[in-house]
């Protein structure tokens, strides 16, 4: 290879470095683009001048679709599709790597006298090989499907089934036995066909299963998926700047799902098998079924559209120690004209007027604590109830389900808003000791978490 | 059916058992109030109030009680007054049945249905209901402007040309209702407050009010250097508890004791060498003085200053002192239960109900209350 592609290759892998450097913060966000641009501009240049190259024309042809299909999406895509942007342009460099391990593994290893090969594949390269065809084909399918639930195409809930992580995992470990026996030799070339059919397929198992609300997560991991499918690529081509730049693509893409999952309050596994493993970590109440979630994002969004917002503040916002984040959401929400008022049930808290003390302590304004008796009725007129760990004050079961040790107590009637966003550490009961069937209601969603941190994102979130 | 609420006899009482609003209720669920004469003047409710809430006031005691069928009270009558109570007739008030027995089985005799709402079930639906959770919100918070008063200083931080005064140090022992509302009300008068409470599940409830839960956990040091037989080890834990309770009320202003076992004398948990160890100036307010008092030198009923310039009131009843809120707090837990039990006018007493049950002292001559019973036959 020419000293100058090495030369071209340094100087693009720097340009990424820095470039993924400046994405980390939004003031030099465009900078750190322009830059990872050049070094990609670099990396092709360098590529360009490479001997292998028979014909030049088809690689044009290729760079010239491919680059106004680039700029028609980043021209016309709206902004807030960019998640699926993400995904589609994800699931195309997953379908790359894919393309080029195939077609790498057929001219060296299935018909190498056809192709006049000289390259003898070893087990190490079988192995890569074998890697890259798995990632790049899953990548593929999965970004597709991730794309069609983010568009609406496929529904966004999770479609589960019992055992779905069994099969999974029986799934992965299957795939995992064929690049072992490609690579010891023990199964014919052919199967690398059968891995990339497993792999498509594992694709749309693995993402199925993942809420609509997760998606961003998903997006980020299968990016990674593509970073590592690049380095495996470039493995087998022996092309260094694609092994830097795929591992690049890895890690990041793996730390970014990693912070989105500590900013849900969520573990990465329970993202991943979350949509069958909720109920276990549900804390004594297992047979009430999964919870609908919420992202901190998606509450602000729902916050921010509202006209109507009602707070119900309970013992988990006082144990939580919340009430200042709170008020600063609804001074937010208050400052954009939105109607914000506090529902105070009566046994809200631990003692009697635990609520009030609490919210006068963060200058809540008297006027703004409304009884329950007085609210009750305009709930059905209010456009989202956010909830603040209470639980028992707000349950229906205290409406019919008799010989419940709270039937007959007057509740809030909060399950008769439009939305309810329900801030709470899990979905554990309260006082009494019982589920809230109120969690599972079809307009009620989850946002987990401790009151005071997912308060203070939201706050955040909102003044953005 | 005619509900009759006298006037309260026992002295000190300021509270009554109804208010023009929760006149209003029972009247509109059918029920025909009548009010003795001057019932509510302590609360500072009038006569006419109550008349115009469509209550009939009577002057006559002994006619009062004529074709009664429920009697509504804060305190329980006198001997003289359940002898004129008709048979069969329902009784609501705060009975303290596990300690007034000769009461207990004179209501029994005279075939009185009483209701004791100080047993009243600590479960969320009949919080409406609780009576001693109302009135301790009340004490607890009074405690603290009593405690307050006594004081030779101001309560909060203010750093002046003059001077920096320093904030109060407050202890509240025992953190049930009437505990967290102190520790509520002396953090908005801008003390520093500690709150300490035998069951450590509380500690989250103490700070949530912005108090720190006061660690006295001793016993990990001794598991270790102990070694020797359990009791042994749990006379040695207790004394290091008490030397370190003893150390952190000597650096307290004031100390609010709240703790009570129901049915029984008031724990001590400020001995007399611990108040020995206080600084002079500081107070104690000792809210359990009604029975007997959580600390070894309380006088129930007084309040006096120790040789060491420690003060210590035991003030008995004293959401009594704030009686219109007191009133206004009790008359709605009244008619809150008195509705629960109550469908169509007539009381028909549910023996499935666990608030019915749990409040249900003496029926058809005899004391059915459990926990009562066991009391009495001890």
């Amino acid at each position: 290879m020419a000293a100058s592609i090495e030369w071209l290759y340094l100087a693009a892998a720097v340009l990424f470095i820095l470039g993924i450097r400046d994405l980390s913060s939004a003031e030099t966000a465009r900078r750190g683009n322009t830059l990872a641009a050049i070094g990609m501009l670099l990396a092709i240049i360098g590529t360009l001048q490479h001997q292998a190259i028979v014909r030049i024309d088809w690689i044009i042809a290729g760079m010239v679709i491919g680059g106004l299909i680039g700029l028609l999406m980043a021209v016309y895509m709206p902004m807030t599709a960019m998640p699926e942007r993400i995904a589609i342009v994800n699931g195309l460099g997953g379908a790359a790597s894919g393309l080029v391990g195939i077609s790498e593994v057929y001219r060296h290893v299935i018909v190498p006298q056809a192709a006049g090969s000289v390259v003898t594949f070893d087990a190490f390269h079988t192995g890569v090989a074998g890697f890259e065809i798995m990632l790049g084909s899953l990548t593929f399918s999965g970004s597709m499907i991730a794309y069609g639930k983010l568009r609406g195409l496929i529904s966004g809930s999770p479609l589960t089934y019992p055992g779905q992580n069994i099969v999974n995992v029986a799934w992965l470990v299957g795939m995992l036995a064929v690049i072992s026996g490609l690579v010891t030799g023990s199964l014919a070339p052919e199967f690398f066909f059968v891995l990339a059919g497993l792999a498509l397929v594992f694709g749309v198992m693995f993402v199925l299963p993942i809420g609509g609300a997760d998606m961003p997560v998903v997006i980020a991991l299968l990016n990674a998926y593509s970073g590592l499918a690049a380095a495996a690529t470039g493995f087998v081509l022996n092309n260094k700047v694609l092994i830097i730049a795929g591992a690049l693509d890895g890690s990041s893409g793996l730390l970014l799902s990693l912070l989105m999952c500590k900013a849900m309050n969520r573990s990465i596994t329970n993202v991943l098998f979350g949509a069958v493993g909720a109920a276990v970590s549900s804390g004594g109440s297992t047979d009430q079924g999964d919870p609908q979630t919420i992202s901190v994002v998606e509450a602000a969004e729902r916050l921010f559209d509202a006209r109507r917002v009602i707070i119900v503040p309970g013992y988990g916002m006082a144990a939580a120690g919340a009430q200042f984040a709170v008020r600063e959401v609804a001074d937010l929400l208050k400052s954009r004209g939105t109607e914000v008022r506090y529902a105070i049930h009566p046994v809200a808290g631990r003692m009697p007027g635990h609520m009030n003390v609490l919210l006068a302590d963060a200058n809540v304004p008297y006027d703004d604590l409304v009884e329950m008796d007085e609210i009750n009725p305009d709930f059905a007129d209010t456009d989202v109830a956010l909830v603040m760990g209470a639980n028992d004050t707000c349950n229906p079961a205290a409406r019919h389900a008799e010989g419940s040790p709270i039937f007959g107590m007057p509740i809030l009637d909060v399950d008769q808003t439009s939305q309810v966003i329900v801030i709470k550490r899990s979905m554990s009961p309260g006082f009494a000791g019982i589920p809230n069937e109120m969690f599972l209601a079809p307009n009620c969603h989850m946002l987990f978490g401790d009151g005071k941190q997912v308060a203070e994102q939201l706050a955040e979130t909102l003044s953005l | 059916m005619k509900v009759v609420v006298p006037r309260e006899r026992v002295a000190g009482e300021t509270r009554v058992a109804v208010t023009p609003r929760t006149v209003k209720r029972l009247v509109r669920a059918g029920l025909s109030v009548h009010i003795e004469t001057g019932a509510g003047s302590a609360s500072g409710i009038s006569d006419a109030e109550f008349i115009e809430a469509q209550a009939t006031i009577v002057s006559d005691p002994h006619s009062l009680y004529t074709d009664a069928g429920i009697v509504l009270g804060v305190q329980p009558p006198d001997a003289e007054t359940i002898a004129r109570i008709p048979a069969g007739t329902f009784l609501v008030a705060t009975i303290n049945p596990l300690i007034e027995h000769d009461l207990v089985n004179r209501l029994a005799e005279q075939r009185v249905t009483s209701f004791s709402l100080d047993l009243v079930p600590r479960i969320a639906r009949a919080q409406s209901m609780d009576v001693l959770s109302s009135m301790s919100t009340l004490a607890g918070y009074q405690a603290v402007l009593l405690a307050a008063m006594s004081l030779p200083g101001i309560v909060s931080y203010l750093t002046t040309a003059a001077g920096t005064l320093h904030p109060a140090k407050v202890l509240v022992l025992g953190a049930g209702v009437a505990g967290l509302q102190a520790i509520a009300t002396a953090r908005r008068l801008g003390a520093l407050v500690w709150g300490y409470d035998i069951r450590p599940v509380v500690a989250e409830q103490v700070e949530s009010l912005g108090a720190t839960f006061l660690d006295l956990d001793v016993a990990a040091e001794d598991a270790e250097d102990a070694g020797g037989y359990a009791r042994e080890q749990t006379q040695d834990q207790a004394q290091r508890q008490q030397a370190a309770m003893t150390a952190h009320l000597a650096e307290m202003d004031v100390v609010i004791t709240t703790a009570l076992i129901p049915g029984r004398p008031a724990p001590e948990l400020v001995t007399t060498e611990m108040v020995a160890a206080m600084k002079s100036g500081s107070v104690i307010v000792d809210l359990a003085a009604e029975r007997g008092g959580n600390c070894a030198l309380t006088r129930p009923g007084t309040n006096y200053t120790t040789d060491s310039g420690v003060t210590i009131l035991g003030p008995l009843n004293l959401c009594c002192t704030l009686p219109a809120h007191a009133s206004l707090m009790y008359a709605n837990n009244v008619v809150n239960f008195l509705l629960h039990i109550c469908r169509d006018a007539s009381i028909d007493v549910d023996t499935d109900d666990e608030v019915t049950i749990g409040t249900l002292v003496t029926h058809d001559g005899q004391v059915v209350h459990e926990r009562v019973r066991q009391v009495l036959e001890a």
